[in-house]
């Protein structure tokens, strides 16, 4: 096992600099100088130059390279030319906003996913059953912007029941979860149909388990065996699949943020490229990929270490 | 489906069995219906619309919908049901166009790195890898950034999403019937390796990822339709469902239906395409059935 989280971490950190040399000959290879971009067409040859100097561009594409590589393991992405703050500091700023959105929409997916799956696989062959796989499928289908939009247009706009943007007063506990109650929901209700079939199967093969039986033989509540007995255990490939959730969830995130006017990493790339605030840009898209691999990698440790036959195949 | 329409003669009778198993299938005839629809409203576009989609119309600015304007105007006036349609055209070019490039691209990485040398093998894979570790919107927010907005921009994002997905299926299959017997023979008999990969190794590799590529079709349009959206993807004033939705979400208070116009044939689409690709899956091939 620690042979395999060897192998496996040392993969994530040469698909991060992989990665990291991808973004950097991109921003590099983009038409147009960065500094006279970020300062606009009024400004003169001496502004332009000065900062060139302090964005390190009037180096030798190998300086940069090497200044943006060693930076980076560092947690240096550069200064944010705007607001003149270390890029970092931006983007870990809006990080949480991002983070709580995921958790909200995780909350959702198992909310709901979870016993949906349960009620399909207990009353298999059903005519609920057939209804949660073919809603299961629908919901995983539908793209999540879409989901967003309508979410805003029938509960924010048409019915008022639910605020249709930004994250709430700060402080205001109450007033930041009913701001979340509509993004997390675009984010997650795909999810609640990769669990719902996730749930439904793995709940079928545990039904069928000696212990079950045993348990039936003892003449326990069916409730009982349902809930403690099976769903405790076919629960379990679940929560791995989460772990892919999470870095899926990422990309439904940008959109949601974008559509509720939410703070958070997604409305910050976008800004960034609107400004064409490059530096900002790979900053923020570098964060989000280390966040994504680390997720992964979690992921992949948790299956390995439940399952042997992952770690031999690597 | 057309590729199955364009199979040899002998293989007609699986094909009419297949139909005859979908239509057994209530899903799988929603699915069919709905692709149907969608398709023929795309292709006859300019029978079924009558105005043009993208002429500018001031006087007619935010009209509900009515018999002249079967689906309303938008902030232009201009007319949405044509929007709509012609809207569908570039979704499906879009979807089937860049899906096609990423299946080919794939299939020759794939073949490449399960038969090639060792060391290229290891390249491939770890590019494939380092790919998908980019979360899909990141990726396509960064080469926004290179390419600007456009068509061209979508179709890259789409071949670097798929590409490594594909070629890995590929590359897994072709090292299995590497040392197989019937291509230790062709060897033995000194068929080149071009010879050894076109004639006994891809006849048979082909078919599953093609079903599998088949079912990725939604998801391309959700991309096309997503970056549109974001207005990162078709320009204006290129009829996208995504860029209706745009237009529409900045009106959505006073005027509803222009959302829901853009959005409703995504979902449609999506729908159709997934239940019938669902279907074809569990009729043609229930080895994969559990995928996703």
């Amino acid at each position: 096992m620690l042979n395999y989280a060897i192998k496996r971490l040392g993969l994530a950190v040469v698909i991060v600099s992989v990665a990291m040399t991808l973004l950097f000959s991109m921003i590099y290879l983009i038409p147009g100088d960065p500094a006279s971009v970020a300062l606009g067409p009024r400004a003169t040859p001496e502004m332009v130059a000065a900062l060139r100097a302090r964005m390190g561009l009037d180096q030798p594409v190998w300086v940069q390279f090497w200044n943006f590589y060693s930076g980076a393991w560092t947690g240096d992405l550069g200064i944010e030319v705007l607001s003149n703050r270390p890029v970092l500091t931006v983007v870990m700023e809006q990080l949480p906003f991002t983070l709580a959105l995921i958790a909200g929409g995780i909350t959702w997916s198992v909310a709901l996913g979870i016993p949906l799956g349960c009620m399909a696989a207990v009353r298999r062959g059903s005519f609920a059953d057939r209804l949660v796989g073919v809603l299961s499928v629908a919901v995983i289908a539908v793209p999540s912007f879409v989901v967003a939009i309508y979410a805003l247009l029938i509960f924010a706009v048409a019915l008022q029941w639910l605020p249709a943007i930004g994250a709430g007063e700060p402080g205001d506990l109450g007033d930041q979860l009913t701001h979340l109650i509509l993004p997390s929901l675009a984010v997650g209700l795909g999810w609640v149909g990769y669990i719902a079939r996730m749930v439904r199967a793995s709940m079928l093969e545990v039904l069928e388990a000696s212990h079950i039986r045993t348990a039936r033989a003892f003449g326990l509540p069916e409730r009982q065996i349902t809930y403690r007995y099976a769903l405790s255990i076919a629960i379990l490939p679940t929560v791995t699949l989460l772990g892919i959730g999470i870095g899926q969830m990422l990309s439904s995130a940008v959109f949601a943020e974008i559509v509720f006017a939410r703070p958070g990493i997604g409305k910050l790339v976008y800004d960034a490229i609107l400004t064409r605030n490059y530096p900002l840009v790979t900053g923020a898209v570098l964060v989000t990929t280390v966040l994504f691999v680390v997720i992964n990698v979690i992921a992949d440790l948790i299956i390995g270490a439940l399952d042997p036959r992952v770690r031999s195949g690597f | 489906m057309s590729e199955a329409v364009s199979e040899p003669p002998a293989e007609v009778g699986t094909f009419r069995r297949t139909m005859r198993r979908l239509l057994r299938e209530p899903l799988g005839v929603f699915g069919l219906s709905l692709v149907i629809l969608v398709v023929g409203a795309a292709v006859f576009a300019d029978l079924l619309a009558s105005a043009e989609p993208s002429r500018i119309s001031p006087r007619d600015r935010f009209l509900p919908p009515s018999a002249d304007h079967l689906m309303g105007t938008d902030q232009l006036g201009r007319d949405l049901f044509a929007r709509v349609l012609h809207g569908g055209r570039i979704a499906l070019l879009v979807a089937v166009g860049s899906t096609v490039v990423s299946l080919l691209i794939g299939i020759v990485l794939g073949l490449i790195a399960g038969y090639g040398p060792r060391w290229l093998d290891n390249i491939l894979i770890l590019v494939f890898d380092a790919l998908k570790s980019f979360p899909t919107v990141m990726l396509a927010l960064a080469l926004v950034t290179l390419f600007g907005p456009s068509l061209t921009a979508v179709v890259v994002v789409v071949i670097l999403v798929n590409v490594p997905g594909y070629a890995r299926i590929i590359r897994t299959q072709t090292i299995a019937l590497k040392s197989s017997e019937y291509v230790t023979a062709a060897q033995s008999m000194g068929a080149s390796p071009a010879r050894i990969l076109r004639v006994h190794v891809l006849p048979n590799v082909v078919g599953p990822i093609v079903i599998l590529a088949s079912m990725d079709i939604p998801v391309v349009i959700a991309i096309e339709a997503g970056m549109s959206f974001l207005g990162l993807g078709v320009r204006p004033p290129t009829p996208s469902w995504g860029a209706i939705l745009n237009d529409g979400f900045a009106n959505i208070r006073e005027s509803a239906w222009i959302v829901i116009a853009g959005g409703v044939p995504i979902i449609l689409t999506t729908l159709g395409f997934t239940f019938l690709g669902e279907t074809l899956r569990d009729v043609f091939d229930p080895r994969l059935k559990g995928r996703g």
